[in-house]
């Protein structure tokens, strides 16, 4: 690496050394507890589409975490996070609009 | 306070456009491309069962635990992961490799009980038309018809599932590269050698252990073209991809096996 991209590592690693280690711990047991909902929510015979809501809304708080706080783009600068995040939202979004019409066709005319 | 300091580091370029450094752009770029990937795949298990009669759920209680503590290992792994990187901003080199080996030990955990869970299904009849038959095995009867009726079923779960689990098995072995560098290769090549000679010439495994030695071959050309001693910044690279392995499972666990479990 040349210097420049050494004091950048750098710098990355000076961010890292100012989080105390306790919030690992914290969100590590949020994502367990989390789990631990999911599977207990399986057992309580709900309606497939009101399950499927809570379990994908748990999801998403589950991976904003492990982005956040694990992968540590809490800290980056807004210009990464933005960037990063909606190129990979729009993308998911225009697979969601492929997706979903036909899925309604199908929710209510049924499986022919 | 990351703002600020971007334009305080000494360049003799432009200062960089993320605030950050390059290899570490690279892997954000691939995982995004890769989030795509494993987007595209759930997209399609979904289509798969929302448009399909008679979708089978055939994950009893077992299986929900088994898939459970699966989950339960990848979290703590991401956990161990963090506590690694932290190990290597603090040059601690000892509880650095030490970390990453227990990520690697909870990743390989993980891996075992996902190979038994697919050995299981194989075994009970779910199966795809590449896969060997199981000998003196009967198929249950409620995967009697479901390969005929809904083959959607096992081609999406294990085309799902099984990129997933390939995608572990080579971040189990990145993470391996980086804590132990060359030392990681005969462990890597014995490795190869048990997964092939201990599974059954049916299974699945004993053909896809051959992973293993092609990663092996790979390691070595690219560790006696460039050797090196990884510091923090690839020890955190490492780790962003092991969290996206464990990022995706999360999408997977709820939407295949929670969503697929047998209410008795």
């Amino acid at each position: 690496m040349d210097s420049t991209q050494i004091a950048l590592a750098e710098r990355a690693a000076e961010q890292q050394r100012h989080h105390g280690k306790a919030l690992f711990f914290y969100v590590w047991g949020a994502l367990l507890l989390m789990t631990a909902i999911e599977v207990y929510l399986t057992y309580q015979n709900m309606q497939p589409a009101k399950m499927l809501t809570i379990l994908m809304g748990l999801s998403l708080i589950k991976a904003a975490l492990i982005i956040g706080y694990f992968m540590h783009l809490k800290y980056e600068v807004s210009r990464m996070k933005w960037l990063t995040m909606t190129s990979v939202v729009m993308c998911l979004i225009l697979m969601t609009i492929f997706f979903f019409p036909d899925a309604f066709r199908i929710l209510y005319l049924g499986v022919k | 306070m990351a703002e600020t300091a971007l334009h305080d580091i000494p360049s003799a370029y432009e200062p960089s456009l993320f605030g950050t450094y390059s290899k570490k752009i690279g892997m954000w770029l691939f995982l995004l491309s890769d989030s795509l990937t494993f987007g595209a795949l759930l997209y399609a298990y979904s289509y798969g069962r929302i448009s399909t009669a008679g979708w089978p759920t055939p994950f009893h209680s077992e299986s929900i635990v088994n898939a459970t503590i699966m989950t339960a290992f990848l979290l703590t792994s991401s956990l161990t992961m963090v506590l690694a990187v932290r190990a290597s901003v603090d040059r601690n080199a000892k509880a650095q490799t030490l970390w990453l080996i227990a990520t690697m030990l909870c990743g390989a955990g993980f891996i075992i009980l996902h190979g038994r869970e697919w050995s299981n299904l194989i075994a009970e009849g779910l199966s795809l038309p590449m896969f060997p038959k199981v000998p003196g095995h009967e198929a249950a009867s409620e995967f009697v018809n479901v390969s005929k009726t809904v083959p959607q079923f096992a081609a999406t779960f294990f085309g799902l599932t099984g990129m997933h689990m390939l995608h572990v098995t080579l971040g189990v072995i990145y993470l391996g590269v980086v804590a132990l560098r060359r030392k990681f290769i005969p462990i890597l090549l014995v490795l190869w050698l048990v997964a092939w000679l201990a599974t059954p010439a049916y299974s699945p495994f004993h053909y896809g252990a051959h992973v293993l030695l092609i990663a092996a071959i790979v390691i070595s050309i690219i560790l006696w073209l460039k050797p090196k001693v990884y510091d923090s910044s690839d020890v955190e690279v490492a780790g962003l991809y092991w969290h996206f392995v464990d990022l995706v499972w999360m999408f997977i666990f709820p939407l295949v096996y929670l969503m697929s479990a047998k209410i008795l």
